[in-house]
């Protein structure tokens, strides 16, 4: 290959690579334990094979931001979007090691998790003032949502007039209750799923498709 | 007034506010309610603020040592009247009241919250 070739090729690779429109990122947000990994996972494992990261009873068992690269989804109408799905550490305005005690685990392992969790939290904050195109809130719907953390949460996308699906996720769950979702935020569409049994999950990857399409 | 005893709430004038960068209210925030204290704001921060505000306190947690913050707000109704509004110069504000206290104090500012939701409530 000539030197000229392989300069057009690259000049074209860029020209392409400046052009082509960056993947929308999606992230999933929402407060420690409301089940966005495993949501995370679904979406992946539905869309492409395999999955993001581990899922816990733990909280903050995610404590790096997750990206999961080209995305397709299909809506049952048939339209369909390329996202990355950006799997998020649960926010909140504070963290004690001790919380990782009760579970049983080791003070040096406690110390630790509780550091990177801070991190994680940190990096989360910051990806949604900078990178983040659309957001899925996650919320147990077993749990009251009027949570502060919650609204200042919502308030910060709404400021960044960012598309935001909220799900009231564990709808398996006998007391859960997306009304109280609903009337928390009625602002915005509210979708009730179970991310550990799939139920309704259909009904969601419609919504992308249409909200964040 | 037994149910505040040994607790220092600092109140910040919406004017005060108003006069800082948004880094410096954060800092003059933490530091404050890292030293133990309960602050109320007279205005509320900016959802920009506030995301900034949660990014610097994870910055700040420490084994054993700080733990974050608690942080409730309350809408201001008629301002204008009530006791903090005379206590802070009379100055209406729209914006919502907000009370910051370190985490690790939540009954403290549970305590507080009622105290507070009086103060507003009695402006009526
Ligand atoms: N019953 C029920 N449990 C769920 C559901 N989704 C997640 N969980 C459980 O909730 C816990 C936290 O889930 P995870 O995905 O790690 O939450 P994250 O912290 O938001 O990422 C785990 O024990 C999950 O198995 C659901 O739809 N229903
Ligand atoms: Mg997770």
């Amino acid at each position: 290959m000539t030197f000229l070739v392989r300069t057009k090729r690259k000049i074209s690779g860029l020209l392409k690579a400046l052009f082509k429109k960056r993947t929308c990122r999606i992230g999933i947000y929402g407060p420690p334990n409301a089940g966005k990994t495993t949501l995370a996972n679904r979406i992946v494992r539905d869309w492409v094979g395999d999955a993001v990261g581990p899922v816990s009873e733990v909280p903050h068992e995610t404590r790096r931001v997750r990206r999961k690269e080209d995305i397709t989804i299909t809506g049952q109408n048939g339209s369909s979007i390329t996202i990355d799905i950006v799997d998020t550490p649960g926010v909140t305005t504070k963290i004690d090691y001790n919380e990782f005690i009760e579970f049983g685990i080791e003070k040096e392992e406690a110390v630790k998790r509780a550091r990177e969790a801070t991190e994680g939290v940190a990096e989360a904050m910051h990806w949604l003032r900078e990178d983040i195109d659309g957001v899925i809130y996650m919320l147990d719907s077993t749990l009251d949502p009027f949570q502060q953390v919650n609204i200042m949460l919502v308030g910060i996308i709404e400021s960044r007039k960012l598309p935001v699906l909220i799900v009231a996720n564990k709808n398996d769950l006998p007391d859960a209750s997306p009304a109280r979702i609903k009337s928390a935020f009625p602002q915005h569409p509210v979708i009730a799923i179970s991310g550990l049994e799939g139920n309704n999950v259909e009904e969601l990857y419609e919504q992308m498709t249409s909200y964040f399409g | 007034m037994e149910m505040i005893q040994g607790v220092q709430i600092d109140l910040i004038s919406a004017e005060r506010l108003d006069r800082l960068t948004a880094m410096e209210k954060i800092r003059l925030i933490l530091d404050d309610v890292m030293e133990g204290n309960i602050v109320i704001l007279e205005k509320g921060l900016a959802p920009d603020e506030q995301s900034k505000l949660i990014e610097i306190t994870m910055r700040e947690i420490a084994p054993d040592g700080f733990s974050g913050i608690e942080m409730e707000t309350y809408p201001i109704r008629d301002a204008g009247n009530g006791f903090l509004a005379k206590l802070l110069g009379g100055k209406r504000s729209e914006t919502r009241l907000t009370v910051i206290g370190p985490a690790n104090q939540l009954k403290t500012l549970k305590k507080e919250k009622d105290l507070i939701s009086a103060w507003v409530s009695s402006s009526r």
